[in-house]
């Protein structure tokens, strides 16, 4: 009876996780493959096959914008990593007590505010009527209006802000828990700032510097707001091949097969990092 | 705070001098965006022409402030029946699971786990058009059969409420978790002894220790649903949320009316972001 009771409970628990896995997250995605390996070969009419994929491969523009997003993210990853760590040592292990809680929250602020807000400021800065431009034209430093919109370096520096705290955030955990005296003996034993830096702090951040590196470059990657506004029409980022393929040109079987290859090497990604740093999803996740 | 080590004054004022620099970077675009809100011109860009509330009140073409512009004022109510709906779902769900894996061991748990985080690493605009294509052919079937028309499964704010709770779980079942881990079993069992029954201890005793936590995973789920903007997108169907209509209106270029809406999301969020992290350390 109790047995029974307790099974009951059981289920009771395990529906709601079972329904929402299933319908919305298995079910869809199996959908969406089988969708991306339909041919269509006359109205209504589809056949089995990898054409969508072949596409993919024949046409240079597609796995152009493929790999420059790749390689974009990449860069976006490597500059937010590089900004960001000075940034998490300082408030890890330069302040502490009440500056250390404000400098945090500070750091979380900014991301608690809609990533289209955003996006909308770096717009009012970089462009041609903005402020950088007629800073610049006050200054004397140029002659005419300038336009910081609509290039590369516009998307990068919106990629950046936008995950700025995915890194910041695992960074400062693991570092707080690195034990000072460490550092303090590598200095006493005549280790220079460097050699600290390289033989005591890296090794020990490496799970926080693994963990932030896979979100932001996921978010990087799956991002569709900073490219599309930052960049223009001409930003050539993948999710804005698929947002067309879906919305503007209704062909559902290639933008499928886009889709799935995105979430094939984000998942790749993900992959060779946990398995490069040792690490479990699980423990990578909890930490952001 | 490392104090044992000497470092040179350059070396100190140049770190000091680049975190002031961070900072300042972080601020920037949200100051610019807070600013422009006040600018008595119709272009959110220099030059300055006057400080004015026209783009909060005003009711005359073209300044037309938020608390007068319909669109944008439907669009905030849609936003607001949204998250309301995925953080109550999501809270719900986010709770058994919470239940589920901290106080259950079952063949396949960790399996299972795994695929709980999935969510949270799958773009989100990739989300959004497996579960269109999905719900699409599952409505194309059903009127097939039978004939009837099944809307809720077509782009609108039911799948808009899908898509979003779909990821936002995940969020709500690892903070409530980590508060469930943190319970103390024998409270449970003193409430057995005195003689409740099982799900009675779990109501009077176990969830009142997890409200504090389902509270902050409701305002952080009510926060995601109303910035989310990639899962939304692929969804939409005709009422558009806050996100959606801004955008919008960004791509076409627009009064400072935005940067209004913007400012009040900036106040609103930070104080949401706030209250959370409040309800998270006074579990503590």
């Amino acid at each position: 009876m109790a047995s029974d009771r307790s099974k009951l409970a059981f289920w009771l628990l395990m529906a709601p996780l079972l329904i929402w896995l299933v319908t919305l997250i298995i079910l869809p995605h199996i959908g969406m493959f089988l969708v991306s390996l339909r041919e269509k070969v006359g109205v209504r009419e589809y056949e089995t096959s990898f054409a969508n994929y072949a596409v993919f491969f024949n046409e240079p523009l597609y796995w152009n914008t493929f790999a420059r997003t790749a390689y974009m993210s990449i860069a976006a990853t490597a500059l937010t990593l590089l900004i960001g760590f000075p940034i998490a040592y300082y408030i890890a292990k330069l302040t502490r007590g009440r500056a250390k809680t404000t400098l945090f929250l500070m750091c979380l602020i900014p991301f608690w505010v809609s990533e289209l807000v955003r996006t909308f400021g770096w717009m009012i800065l970089l462009r041609e009527t903005g402020v950088f431009s007629n800073l610049l034209q006050y200054l004397g430093l140029v002659d005419g209006p300038v336009e910081m919109l609509y290039n590369d370096a516009a998307i990068m520096t919106g990629l950046v802000y936008t995950s700025m705290l995915f890194m910041v955030v695992p960074l400062v955990t693991t570092l707080d828990s690195l034990d000072d005296s460490l550092i303090e003996a590598g200095y006493d034993l005549g280790a220079s700032g460097f050699a600290i830096l390289r033989e005591i702090v890296i090794p020990h951040a490496m799970p926080g510097i693994v963990s932030g590196c896979i979100v932001v470059f996921m978010l990087s990657l799956g991002n569709y707001l900073t490219p599309i506004l930052l960049g223009g029409k001409d930003s050539l980022w993948f999710t804005g091949l698929i947002y067309s393929q879906f919305i503007t040109r209704f062909n559902w079987e290639l933008g499928s097969a886009f889709g799935f290859l995105l979430l094939g090497l984000s998942s790749l990604i993900v992959f060779v990092g946990l398995k490069l740093s040792r690490q479990s999803l699980g423990k990578t996740m909890a930490r952001t | 705070m490392i104090t044992g080590i000497p470092q040179s004054g350059a070396f100190k004022w140049t770190y000091r001098a680049y975190v002031t620099l961070f900072f300042l970077y972080l601020a920037l675009p949200l100051a610019t965006v807070c600013v422009f809100a006040f600018n008595d011109s119709v272009f959110p860009s220099l030059p300055w022409e006057g400080f004015t509330w026209a783009w909060f009140f005003g009711d005359e073409a073209p300044y037309v402030g938020v608390f007068n512009e319909r669109p944008i004022l439907r669009s905030v109510v849609t936003s607001g029946v949204v998250a309301f709906w995925v953080s109550l779902l999501a809270v719900f769900v986010g709770t058994c699971n919470a239940f589920l894996f901290v106080r259950h061991d079952f063949r396949g748990k960790g399996f299972l786990y795994i695929l709980m985080l999935l969510p949270l690493i799958i773009p989100g605009i990739i989300l959004g058009i497996s579960i269109l294509v999905f719900s699409s052919s599952v409505a194309n079937t059903l009127e097939d059969a039978t004939g009837l028309w099944f809307d809720g499964l077509r782009p609108g704010l039911i799948l808009v409420v899908l898509g979003q709770f779909s990821f936002i779980t995940t969020f709500a079942t690892l903070v409530i978790s980590a508060r469930l881990q943190k319970f103390d079993t024998s409270l449970e069992e003193a409430a057995l002894n005195l003689g409740a029954t099982p799900f009675g201890a779990v109501r009077a005793v176990t969830l009142p220790f997890l409200y504090p936590a389902m509270g902050a995973a409701g305002v952080v789920a009510v926060l995601m649903s109303f910035e989310n903007f990639n899962t939304t997108l692929m969804l939409v169907g005709s009422d558009a949320p806050l996100t959606i209509t801004m955008f919008d209106r960004l791509k076409l270029g627009s009064t400072p009316v935005l940067n209004a809406v913007s400012l009040l999301l900036i106040v609103v969020s930070a104080l949401l972001g706030l209250a959370s992290l409040l309800l998270q350390k006074r579990e503590d």
